[in-house]
């Protein structure tokens, strides 16, 4: 397929001022029926959460199979190599002494979980993605500041350019802008 | 009933004063990082001290290397010396870090955010400095991967039934999720300096590390479920850390290590020292920094509730100790304390006693805690204290052992000190060159904390007048 040239529409975006104008706001879009929806702001906020229907706990079974893989993992290593490749007869211990097993095996889970606890989470972000069309929003920089934001993806069933823009607009937000992908192939 | 009133209204500081709004947050701690000016003379003054000592530990490391531990002063029967107490107690310094991310994260405190950033640093600097010595203590450093359990042509393992190869597994894993868990954190306050820096190369670094972090909702929301997670799995993982250091003693059968209160004891007294060291930098800086609406007198307060507490189960383990000899009826156990209270190194258990157990008591007053300079005298009290604890309980028990014939005295040489010295400069380097250029206060979480004060003003934080700063309604 050939990559299609210019300007290619995203989604349309609005900026609010505070967190609770893009609380209400994210509210009224919900129940106007938009689900492909996403909201920026500078720190995490549950309300905007509630209000788009935000839920993904993917990421918590990751977590735990990740810490469940360390834990089989190192309980398995250290009764291989004690007891199989290079059995040592300490006393006359059983070869698979487990209770002194525990503190690797239990430091083994902590490094299964917390690596899967953050490379889980940048995958299932995406990240890292060093461009994104919102990027090149008008004042988009204070997204990480003090300013708070609403997308509609324009892959939304329910999106159309002047309808959804007049629906943002009614919001009552500062500025409502078109998000574009400005590479030349996308 | 109206003394406590009283008292209530005397001391229910606010965690967070002045004027406060977004904007006003992200750039008072966000421009320490762009702006030189915005940095004290003194900041050239601890990096002037970094630099001069951090070649003393490449050159004292460099000349181990080279001549071998023979330079150090640890021999038979003291093998253990300066080497371990400044293991155990760079690494005690770094368990605040963790207290204070996570544990205080899973308690719902609060006033954690504006002092998490600045602790996690303290511990991943620390445990640099702790990590360096068992590993040139092993003697031959560069062969030191001989340590992990990788296939091998050696036709051997690690034997893992012993406490030496737990402590590996437990400071490598420490060490690794405490840096993700400070980076994790770090992501979105990247993305701010990415977005506040007017271009350059400054931008494209921070533009890097933040990762293409654009604060979207979908991403905040498993952000903060991997983010509580990792503060969960960090609790069990911090207070296993220093028990399994605390068990290459307690598992060994010496008179004064093999003590079965040494895990928790050894927990306290990490926390006890990583709070003084959080105290002996954050109260020049935030004073320095202009920072005092962010950390304020209540953290202050807190943080030296803290010591006291630790400090008191810390004491409650010196007593422990003594009746432990005397209740053993073990004559080796009993010439153990008999020997730290009247031996060749007695004073520096009556020093220890005087650090932990006695000055720390001051902190019961509340008038005290409230007091800077006693709080910071203190902190440094405490931080010595700790240090004397490690000797007391290393070289003291060892160099007494049950024969007479094997017992000896311990002195340290030039090369304890230098290194010593150089971990210090190296820690110190470290800590000014992350306040240059880190956001040394994490700015997403001081947002959040205006963001709750604003809806439940009741809720920890007093009497604030954060209340007035409030843009837009509710």
């Amino acid at each position: 397929m050939e990559a299609k040239k210019g300007p290619y529409l995203y989604g349309l975006i609005a900026e609010f001022n505070n967190e609770h104008e893009v609380v209400e706001a994210a509210k009224k879009v919900k129940s106007a029926g938009y689900t492909k929806t996403d909201a920026f702001s500078p720190f995490p906020m549950h309300a905007i959460d509630h209000a788009l229907g935000i839920w993904d706990p993917r990421i918590k079974w990751f977590i735990f199979c990740g810490g469940l893989f360390g834990c089989i993992f190192g309980f398995s290593m250290q009764s291989y190599i004690s007891a199989i490749d290079y059995p040592l007869n300490v006393g006359g211990r059983p070869m698979i002494s487990w209770p002194q097993f525990i503190p690797v095996t239990f430091e083994c889970t902590i490094l299964g979980a917390a690596l899967t606890a953050v490379f889980g989470m940048m995958a299932l972000n995406g990240l890292p993605q060093l461009y994104h069309p919102v990027f090149s929003v008008p004042g988009f920089e204070r997204a990480s500041q003090d300013k708070f934001f609403l997308y509609i993806e324009s892959k939304d069933p329910k999106f159309q350019l002047e309808a959804t823009k007049k629906l943002l607009e009614e919001l009552g937000p500062n500025a409502v802008s078109i998000v574009e992908d400005m590479r030349d192939d996308h | 009933m109206a003394t406590e009133t009283k008292y209530e209204e005397k001391y229910n500081e606010p965690i967070l004063t002045g004027n406060q709004s977004h904007e006003v947050i992200t750039d008072r701690i966000g421009s320490i990082v762009l702006s030189q000016e915005k940095h004290p003379n003194i900041w050239w003054g601890f990096i002037a001290f970094g630099v001069m000592f951090t070649p003393v530990l490449v050159f004292s490391i460099a000349y181990l290397v080279y001549k071998g531990i023979g330079i150090w002063g640890n021999n038979q029967p003291v093998a253990w010396a300066c080497d371990i107490i400044n293991f155990v107690w760079w690494i005690g310094i770094g368990h605040a870090g963790t207290l204070i991310s996570a544990i205080l994260l899973l308690f719902r405190q609060q006033w954690r955010n504006s002092i998490n950033r600045f602790a996690e640093a303290m511990t991943i600097f620390a445990v640099m400095c702790a990590g360096l010595y068992p590993l040139l203590h092993t003697g031959r450093p560069w062969v030191d991967y001989w340590i992990f359990p990788y296939p091998n042509i050696l036709g051997m393992w690690p034997q893992f039934r012993s406490p030496l190869v737990w402590d590996v597994f437990a400071i490598s894993t420490y060490f690794t999720v405490s840096l993700l868990f400070w980076y994790i954190g770090l992501i979105p306050d990247f993305a701010t300096m990415r977005d506040k820096t007017k271009g350059g190369v400054a931008q494209k670094i921070y533009g890097v590390l933040a990762m293409g972090w654009r604060g979207s909702a979908r991403h905040w929301h498993r952000y903060e479920a991997s983010y509580l997670i990792l503060a969960g799995l960090s609790t069990p993982l911090v207070l296993s850390v220093h028990s399994i250091v605390s068990l290459d003693f307690a598992v060994s059968i010496l008179p004064g290590w093999n003590v079965t209160v040494f895990p928790p004891y050894f927990v306290a007294g990490a926390v006890f020292a990583g709070f003084a060291m959080v105290l002996l930098f954050m109260i020049p800086i935030r004073k320095w920094y202009h920072l005092e609406d962010y950390v304020t007198i209540r953290h202050i307060d807190w943080m030296s509730k803290v010591m006291l507490t630790t400090g008191l189960i810390v004491f409650y383990g010196y007593i422990l100790e003594m009746f432990y000899c005397w209740y053993s009826g073990n004559i080796y156990e009993i010439y153990l304390c008999i020997n730290r209270l009247s031996g060749p190194y007695a004073l520096s258990y009556y020093a220890l006693i005087f650090c932990n157990g006695i000055a720390p008591q001051i902190l019961w007053s509340p008038k005290m805690r409230r007091n800077i300079p006693v709080v910071f005298t203190v902190a440094i009290i405490i931080s010595i204290g700790m240090w004397l604890e490690r000797f007391v309980i290393i070289p003291v028990s060892l160099h007494r052992d049950f024969l007479p014939s094997s017992w000896g005295m311990y002195y340290p040489t030039f090369w304890d000190y230098s290194m010593f010295l150089g971990t210090m400069g190296f820690f110190t380097l470290l800590m000014f060159l992350f306040i240059r250029f880190v956001p040394m206060l994490n700015i997403f979480e001081m947002r959040d904390l205006l963001y709750k004060l604003n809806i439940d003003p009741s809720k920890g934080a007093g009497h604030t007048n954060v209340e007035s700063s409030k843009k837009g309604g509710n």
